[in-house]
């Protein structure tokens, strides 16, 4: 009859047992973030693991990554480069996400967003010597018009017809890819090159090496003002999903369709409205990236950032801030990436670090504990 | 010892015998010391309110969770389950509330389901001619070739049983499946059991509802807050009244006091309003009705004859073909729910947890749906985190929410509890039109009798109540007027409360008709 209890080895009397509940209230912001950096530490050890099998050196091979990444301030700020684009595509992705609206389609809007920017100067819609000021708000409205149109398309078609936006904005990613490439072949190329001619100074976003003058220590250094523009959009998303009475009916719609249209929430509205800011967010990230990077409109001017940027909303859960952190790190895999070519050292990494984090969800879920085994009665 | 070794033999003798089973979850000891002991080929009645512990204790059985202590033997040898497939490997099958189907798969492909046999080519006309015959043989009457989403509940859950059935479970345990069926689905359910336990399988029966468990079953074990309070009394030996005392704990009152008053001002007309179901057929075909504010006016009718979709209509949540909606004087028909909302109309909608609720958002969330955007809640275009709380609070207080605190997930609530939600949500500001879709179902005595006063409150409170309920007694007792509805058309009112001609007009006869037969008989 005292046998009853269920035990591993039921000969070895182990005093204390493994015991999983889940989790009846959400655990507190310090131990997710705890967690997370657990699991990239873990993920490190293991990804150390598979460089020594290989017959590498983990730990040169790590301190080569961390000096590529964040060794210097000169470093870091090509990291903050890589992060930007990544900021503003994942709270892209993430208020898309909060309603259960699938964007994949960031990287096309990124593309849109940067062909508007483009617009302002090659259309053209200002003269060269416009001031500086005016010249970078225009392209960012411009960029961010031509985002949220771009993602109003997908979002109209579904709330009218019920079109499955992860087809549709995936689709739409080849056709801003290839209508970029028809102005920079076509209509905008410089001499037969695919590419624009660079743009004028005066629509340059400002620089850090800008202010070398003044500032000696900025000498060099690449960060640009779209860091600016990621910092205010990670606060708005955040004031908007957590704050607001839109964000409200974003979670409720998230949560819950049939619920909130019962509760007199127009869902379909609201479904054009957060692809439409969705879309203006990624607009933004390629408006940033040609007027802040390359200054001029050409191909291949992301290595994929609107699709990285899914896998970064949903490892900082949605969080925006968050969002703004894991960015820096998938920023400095990508410049790793560059610097330790030949192995895929960081592309391993960023696999393990996924997994992980992907992983250590559970952690969020579920409770583990021991629990001392009660003495059995007879 | 003695005493231990006797209960021991006589435990050996049961289909199943389980003693002292105690499990716990966080925060709650869900079965303490439980003894339960089912016989062959009798239906055995678990009853007990919301969270006594009847589904835990019966997920224990059929393997889903793993008791803390106590043992279980199966015709006298002691098993241990580690999933329910091991369950349904010493004879438990177990049909839960809420069924495992696949709904785009025909019924036999169901069952087929997760079998060893067929192995590689799916001979389906042999397995479906198996299924046919073995549903013949004890009354379950579906066709093995439709598709799941085809089927009504009552006849997803007779898959459910074929199911267990076909894997040799002679000891079916049904978890409240009266719950989510038509009066006639439940006479049908009812003979179908009574035709297994003939045929040797043993059932236990897990219900709260009393006029079902004396019905069907030949003994009962009543358990409240995880104890057994009475264990395996025949049912011929106890009442009606006797059980409900074991179940709360204290004496219901089932006569329910209604204050006499004059009704006022028309708050609802709904003049000839016809509309499609979701597979777009006709489910209303110009339905007339009136309610005034201070009455309760009941709508009589068996499942599926166009109450949702009248109660969508009212809402704001179906188009109407045709007809008007009209409350308070105004037009509303066809206008979003808002328009609805704003009017004062509440509706506590039949599913709970697809439509009532958002089953991961907090207590607070839930129930500031439909005032977050006034004040105090409501503060520009914020919303007001603290104002939001305290709201919550003080729902939960008044309304008796059983919950750890108002962050909790909804969907961590039982039933009862989430019921209360949507109460406390839908009530509190005084609605001038309540739509209440079956408010007590599957709820327990307490809460049943708690949401009946919070009705009647509304009613004296000057609400115009329209309650729709496949209860009749619930409908006598509380409504001022009845109405049936048969096939999307009323077939009449009734304000004395007859049963008997209610009862012809939900099969489909209407007043007219009963009139002119009387007179007819008379002559």
């Amino acid at each position: 009859m005292s046998e009853a209890k269920m035990n591993l080895s039921p000969k070895k009397k182990f005093p204390y047992k493994l015991k999983i509940e889940p989790r009846l209230n959400n655990p507190s912001g310090w131990f997710s973030s705890m967690l997370s950096f657990l699991a990239v530490v873990l993920a490190l050890l293991v990804g150390a693991g598979i460089i020594a099998m290989a017959g590498g050196e983990p730990w040169r091979a790590y301190a080569h990554i961390a000096r590529s990444s964040f060794g210097s301030v000169g470093v870091f700020s090509d990291t903050m480069v890589k992060a930007i684009p990544l900021m503003l595509t994942g709270l892209a992705c993430t208020i898309a996400f909060r309603m259960r609206l699938w964007n994949i389609g960031a990287e096309g809007q990124f593309f849109i967003g940067a062909w508007g920017a483009s617009l302002v100067i090659l259309a053209p819609i200002l003269p060269e010597e416009t001031p500086k000021w005016i010249f970078i708000s225009v392209m960012a409205i411009v960029g961010m018009a031509m985002g949220a149109i771009y993602g109003f398309v997908p979002g109209f078609l579904k709330a009218k017809f019920n079109v499955n936006e992860i087809i549709s904005t995936l689709m739409l990613n080849y056709i801003a890819v290839e209508w970029n490439n028809y102005f920079i072949y076509a209509k905008w190329s410089e001499g037969g090159f695919q590419m624009t001619k660079v743009f004028p100074k005066n629509a340059w976003l400002p620089r850090l090496a800008d202010y070398a003058k003044e500032i000696p220590q900025f000498r060099g250094l690449t960060m640009h003002f779209g860091l600016v523009f990621a910092i205010i959009a990670a606060v708005v998303v955040w004031l908007i999903l957590y704050k607001s009475q839109w964000g409200y009916e974003i979670r409720l719609i998230g949560d819950n369709p049939k619920a909130a249209e019962y509760a007199g929430i127009p869902i379909a509205r609201n479904i054009i409205l957060v692809m439409s800011l969705s879309g203006a967010l990624a607009g933004l990230a390629g408006m940033s990236e040609i007027t802040g990077v390359v200054h001029r409109l050409q191909g291949h001017i992301s290595p994929g950032y609107g699709f990285t940027a899914i896998i970064i909303a949903w490892l900082a859960k949605l969080n925006p801030f968050a969002v703004l952190l894991v960015s820096v790190l998938f920023g400095a895999l990508i410049l790793a990436g560059r610097e330790i070519q030949p192995s895929g050292v960081p592309t391993m990494i960023q696999g393990v670090i996924m997994v992980f984090l992907i992983a250590s969800d559970f952690f969020m879920r579920y409770r583990i504990y021991f629990a001392r085994r009660k003495e059995s009665k007879s | 010892m003695m005493d231990q070794d006797n209960r021991t033999q006589e435990c050996e003798k049961n289909e199943v015998c389980m003693r002292g089973i105690v499990k716990h979850f966080p925060g709650v000891l869900a079965n303490d010391h439980i003894d339960f002991d089912l016989r062959a080929g009798e239906v055995h009645a678990l009853l007990g309110e919301n969270g006594a512990g009847k589904s835990t204790l019966m997920n224990v059985l059929a393997g889903l969770y793993r008791q803390d202590e106590g043992v279980i033997l199966v015709n006298g040898r002691e098993v241990k389950f580690n999933s329910p497939r091991d369950a349904i490997a010493a004879g438990i099958g177990m049909v839960h509330q809420h069924f495992m189907l696949v709904p785009s798969q025909s019924v036999t492909e169901n069952i087929l389901l997760g079998m060893d046999e067929p192995r590689f080519r799916l001979n389906l006309p042999y397995y479906e001619a198996k299924i046919a015959q073995m549903a013949a043989e004890f009354g379950l009457h579906v066709d093995p070739k439709a598709k799941i989403w085809q089927l009504s509940v009552g006849e997803q859950q007779r898959v459910e049983l074929l199911k267990m059935l076909y894997r040799g479970a002679g000891i079916l345990i049904m978890d409240e499946p009266t719950a989510v069926l038509a009066p006639k689905e439940i006479d049908d359910l009812f003979n179908t059991l009574r035709s297994m336990t003939d045929k040797g399988k043993s059932i236990i029966f897990i219900s709260h509802k009393l006029h079902e468990v004396m019905a069907i079953s030949d003994r009962v074990t009543v358990l409240r807050k995880g104890k057994v309070t009475s264990a395996g009394i025949r049912i011929e030996d106890t009442s009606r009244t006797e059980l409900a005392n074991l179940m709360v704990g204290r004496e219901v009152i089932f006569r329910i006091d209604k204050k006499e008053q004059e009704p006022g001002d028309v708050i609802l007309s709904v003049n000839n309003i016809h509309a499609e179901n979701n597979k777009g057929l006709n489910a209303l075909n110009g339905v007339t009705l009136n309610v005034r504010a201070g009455e309760i006016v009941g709508l009589a009718g068996v499942a599926g004859n166009g109450q949702r979709e009248l109660a969508d209509v009212i809402t704001g949540l179906r188009k109407a073909t045709e007809g008007q909606i009209i409350i308070a004087g105004e037009d509303i028909t066809n206008t979003p729910p808002k328009v609805g909302i704003r009017k004062g109309v509440s509706h506590i909608p039949e599913d709970r947890t697809h439509v009532g609720t958002a089953p991961n958002l907090s207590v607070t969330d839930n129930v500031i749906m439909k005032n977050y955007t006034d004040e105090p809640i409501g503060k520009g275009w914020m919303v007001n985190d603290d104002a939001a709380l305290k709201y919550a609070r003080e729902l939960k207080a008044a309304f008796d929410i059983i919950v750890p605190t108002v962050n909790t997930s909804v969907r961590l609530l039982s039933g009862g509890n989430l019921q209360k939600v949507i109460l406390a949500r839908e009530i509190s500001k005084q609605p001038e039109l309540l739509i209440a879709m079956q408010p007590t179902r599957g709820l327990d005595v307490g809460a049943i009798e708690g949401v009946q006063r919070l009705l009647l409150l509304q009613r004296e409170a000057g609400s115009a109540v329209l309650l729709v309920s496949e209860e009749l007694e619930e409908l006598l007792s509380l409504s001022d007027r009845i109405y049936v509805i048969y096939e999307g058309e009323i077939m009449g009112e009734i304000a004395d409360g007859d049963m008997e001609k209610i009862g012809l007009m939900m099969t489909g006869m209407r007043m007219e008709d009963i009139r002119l037969q009387g007179e007819k008989s008379n002559e």
